[in-house]
């Protein structure tokens, strides 16, 4: 296969998503510090059309095949600009909520919009590098936009501690994924992913292997694959719910696609020996996930657990080591991805006298008070608890399906037994919403919940029921590389 | 002309379309009162009538001497799968049973008061789940119609069902999940090892055995559990004794049939070696699960559980009848699994006339109803002696059937399950003795009030139905003799 590789001045056009992101990023900070907190509505607006244009663009400019730019630093291909889709839209939407939320708690710090989109770039780096060092600059620029976020509300003791922990192990795990890429410098010889797979054949030494598990375990921290999840209750409950939805949605997105990447490129040559490590890694997340939730009475904590079992369901699919599986992974999460949006909306939305509630009991009895709240959590929650009709359902098809036809059949057993106690969760949830006696009621939504919100439902059944067949077909374009 | 129209698709979707309706209706107008509530009863019963009257059309326009698939509709999906509709005479038989009690039920849940739209929804949402797994052709959209049906029931049952309703809604769900999940990873693999997810394809599969070994179990965890056969049928009687009264109805009358059906459909035909393998496993349970629920349902003091436990003894005649595998086995499930469709609903609305009047299931507080009730008594004496299985009632031709089917491949095992036609009588009568005879001893009951209008209209058409299956049962087992015969070459053919 012949690959298009292009120098500086050509690339330039072929990057504009990522121009207009740090356009936007760079214009942003000098608007803001010029205007304060008068300028949080228009950089917030503005950081949305930014958001949403950077995943126009790169959908739009969708090279028929992989583009190398920047004389190989970054590939532009199928799995980039699935990637880059997924998390630019997942991005504006949380941006909308935080731009709500915070414009109505009084927070108008326009950090917040600039922050968000130099997270996405990082995002958009690491899913589009091709060599260790793109690599590493995209997964440190979207983790220190990230540390900031979490710690957003810096009076709070519980922001603060979720910003502090947040970075010390997220610093460790830095530090795994340059000490894992020494080694495989060390004995390959080479930093671009071509050079690595083309010597990976004469035997992958202990040396590989070694670097490779460390780099693995680092990814693994960052979507918060267990048994690297410890951070992830604690950040989701102490930071502010908006952050939470945005670390909850797009960066998941990104550590997916990066795995997939780097098992599926300059690794495929190892899959006897990943596939041991992403299998245990799945199976672990989604018995985790599944059983710890159990316990939970806190909504964000609980989401917390359910997106670390629903990353093991999409590390099912990587774990199949077909390029079939690669592609369930990715339909997984634009299917996950949007209902979990929509339950972070919904949460935002329960507010009692001026303060955020978020405990599961206070939405006893949601369904005599606001019904049409109470319909969505419900599709939603079903939706991720892969019921069908909805869309989740078909998420857990993909990758069960990869597993199977992988040869992963204990796998799949284990992921449906964790689906049944995860789906006990989910009706705990629903449980208080439809059978509980009323208590006193949410104060009403916002537009831009609502909005949210009902666009996350929408997707989960009538939509994708007529776009099921596009998305797939993309998907599968979307590996065609590996 | 009426030939070219999509009509299974019209009858499954039918009631969506009312249920968006009803949505709609809520949206525009303000909060629910009396009047709009009444409005919504209305509009859910007139198209569940319409929804029976299509099937109707849909009945008239099916040859039921043809086995094969019929009405076929195709429309290509995504992952390989298609929305792929059709109905041979079993499913067809079970179409009917379902839209013709869905309208009885809506009637039987006029006393609703709280959250009433809500409810309508739900209910014809769940017809719509429910029709539309007996004419899935393809195996994914079976199992989205088979799935989906948890969500509403799992609603209908914690928000209008009695005191421990949160607890029996959970353990429906959770039991029906966990077997329905592992039927899942069977169906990927036979889609993997197929190529294909369509049903007749399927049926003209042959798995190897090894394989359909697995295969076969996957199926039975799920299908044993929706049945509900001895041993996992513990969230039955938790379900309908907490579920409102129509709910029951419909879990009895309809949902325990999707078991049936998947085993007619899946493991009889696609798995025979595994079948022929498992049934002295199948014939087994059955004739414990006759057995041992007909002397559980002795002992209850709820009548709900009583009927729940009855059901568990019946269905399984149903499975002694289709692990025979001979016409005579397969025509006496099949006709059985109608037959208890009709009766057990009927039971549990009987049990909701009285439940609507005095809040109250409990055996001991009944008594001598035949004073006030002379109706209701003559009604419900019906309907228990259909359940005993007396001659002249539908009960009494599914049971010798299957038994006939079952005496054929093992003597034994049917001269053991003919002691629960016993047992039902005992257990049946028994009940009607202590709700209907004697005196009124409980002054609560001197003010209690025979059948009205409304329970008039409902229960007419069970009754005509359980005595015209009874008297005339050639005509339902002309109907179904095509996909009898099928399913019996398919799963004798292949015998070893």
């Amino acid at each position: 296969m012949s690959v298009a590789m292009l120098d500086l001045l050509q690339s330039i056009p072929l990057a504009w998503p990522e121009l207009v992101l740090a356009g936007y990023a760079l214009l942003a900070v000098l608007l803001g510090a010029w205007n304060g907190e008068r300028s949080f509505g228009l950089l917030s607006f503005l950081g949305v059309a930014a958001l949403i244009a950077a995943g126009v663009l790169a959908i739009a400019h969708q090279p028929a095949s992989a583009v190398r730019i920047f004389q190989d630093e970054l590939t532009i291909d199928g799995l980039a600009v699935f990637a880059k889709a997924l998390i630019a839209f997942s991005a504006a939407a949380t941006l909308i909520l935080g731009a709500d939320h915070f414009a109505q708690t009084g927070e108008k710090r326009f950090e917040f919009p600039v922050l968000v989109a130099l997270s996405v770039l990082g995002m958009f780096i690491m899913v589009s590098a091709r060599d260790l060092i793109a690599l590493y600059v995209g997964v440190e620029l979207n983790s220190l936009s990230a540390y900031v976020l979490a710690a957003w509300r810096r009076d709070d003791a519980r922001s603060s501690e979720a910003g502090l922990k947040y970075f010390v192990l997220s610093a460790i795990s830095s530090g795994l994924l340059l000490y894992g890429s020494s080694f495989i410098y060390g004995f390959t010889g080479a930093i671009s992913f071509d050079a690595i797979a083309a010597a990976l054949p004469n035997g992958a030494g202990v040396g590989v292997i070694f670097g490779l598990v460390l780099m693995l375990c680092a990814i693994g921290f960052k979507m918060s694959a267990a048994p690297f999840h410890m951070w992830t209750p604690d950040v989701y409950e102490g930071a502010p719910t908006p952050v939470t939805a945005f670390f909850a949605a797009a960066p998941k997105a990104a550590a997916v696609a990066l795995m997939a990447r780097i098992l599926y490129e300059p690794f495929s040559a190892m899959s006897g020996q990943w596939q041991q490590v992403i299998v245990a890694l799945s199976a672990i997340s989604m018995l985790l996930g599944s059983f710890a939730a159990l316990l939970q009475s806190n909504l964000k904590r609980l989401m917390a657990y359910s997106s670390i079992g629903n990353m093991g369901f999409a590390l099912m699919g990587l774990a199949a080591a077909r390029p079939d599986g690669a592609a369930s992974a990715l339909l997984y999460l634009a299917m996950y991805l949007p209902a979990n949006i929509g339950i972070f909306a919904l949460i935002l939305a329960m507010r009692r006298g001026g303060v955020a509630v978020e405990n599961v009991d206070d939405l006893s009895g949601l369904a005599q008070r606001r019904p049409w709240m109470a319909a969505l959590f419900t599709m939603l929650l079903f939706s991720i608890a892969g019921i069908p009709p909805l869309v989740g359902f078909w998420g857990k098809l993909v990758v069960f399906r990869a597993a199977i036809e992988g040869g992963l059949v204990p796998l799949a057993v284990v992921g449906a037994v964790s689906a049944v106690v995860a789906g006990a969760y989910y009706l705990r949830i629903l449980a208080a919403i439809w059978f509980k006696p009323a208590g006193a009621a949410l104060a009403p939504a916002s537009g831009a919940v609502v909005l949210t919100a009902s666009a996350a439902a929408v997707l989960t059944f009538p939509v994708l029921v007529f776009a099921l067949g596009a998305l797939q077909q993309w998907a599968e374009a979307a590996v065609r590389g590996f | 002309m009426i030939s070219n129209l999509p009509l299974l698709s019209i009858v499954t979707l039918f009631p969506t379309a009312g249920a968006l309706l009803i949505l709609a209706a809520r949206a525009v107008l303000p909060g629910s009162n009396k009047g709009f509530d009444d409005g919504v009863k209305l509009i859910t019963l007139m198209v569940s009538i319409a929804t029976f009257v299509a099937s109707l059309v849909a009945f008239a326009n099916f040859d039921f001497r043809n086995p094969a698939f019929q009405l076929v509709e195709h429309v290509p999906w995504a992952f390989g799968s298609a929305y792929h509709l059709g109905v041979d005479s079993l499913s067809m038989s079970l179409i009917l049973l379902t839209t013709f009690l869905t309208p009885l039920c809506i009637l039987a849940s006029w006393t609703i008061e709280k959250q009433v739209a809500s409810y309508m929804i739900l209910f014809l949402i769940l017809e719509t789940l429910m029709i539309g797994v007996f004419c899935a052709l393809d195996i994914l959209v079976f199992y989205i119609f088979f799935e989906g049906g948890l969500i509403p029931m799992f609603i209908l049952i914690g928000v209008w069902g009695g005191e421990r309703r949160v607890y029996a809604a959970f353990k429906f769900f959770l039991y029906t999940l966990l077997g329905s999940l592992l039927m899942l990873v069977a169906i990927v693999a036979m889609i993997i090892i197929a190529g294909t997810t369509s049903i007749p394809e399927l049926l003209r599969q042959h798995f190897d055995p090894q394989v359909q070994i697995w295969l076969w179990l996957a199926f039975f965890a799920s299908f044993a559990v929706k049945l509900p056969m001895w041993p996992v049928h513990t969230w039955l009687p938790d379900a309908h004794v907490e579920a409102p009264t129509a709910a029951s109805v419909v879990l009895a009358g309809i949902l325990l049939k999707m078991g049936g059906y998947g085993f007619l459909r899946f493991s009889l035909p696609m798995f025979p070696d595994a079948s022929h393998y498992f049934t002295p496993l199948v014939f087994a349970l059955s004739v414990v699960a006759i057995v041992y629920a007909s002397l559980v349902a002795f002992r209850q003091v709820d009548m709900k559980k009583l009927i729940a436990y009855s059901s568990v003894a019946h269905m399984g005649f149903v499975t002694l009848g289709m692990f025979a595998g001979n016409v005579q086995g397969i025509q006496g499930a099949i006709f059985q699994m109608l037959s208890h469709g009709v009766i057990s609903g009927a039971l549990f609305l009987c049990v909701g006339v009285v439940y609507d009047r005095m809040h109250t299931r409990e055996i001991a507080f009944y008594g001598g109803l035949v004073n006030r009730m002379p109706v209701y008594a003559a009604i419900f004496l019906l309907f228990t002696l259909g359940n005993v299985g007396l001659p002249g009632t539908s009960g009494f031709v599914g049971e010798i059937l299957t038994m006939t089917g079952s005496f054929q491949v093992n003597a034994w095992y049917t001269a053991v399950a003919a002691t629960g036609v016993i047992l039902s009588a005992v257990y049946a009568l028994t009940l009607y003795r202590k709700v209907s005879y004697g005196a009124i001893q409980n002054p609560k009951l001197a003010g209690i009030l025979d059948l009205d209008a409304r329970e008039w209209v409902t229960f007419v058409p069970l009754v005509i139905a359980t005595l015209a299956m009874g008297v005339a049962p050639s005509a339902v087992l002309d109907f179904t003799r095509a996909s009898a015969e099928a399913i019996s070459l398919a799963y004798v053919g292949a015998a070893p």
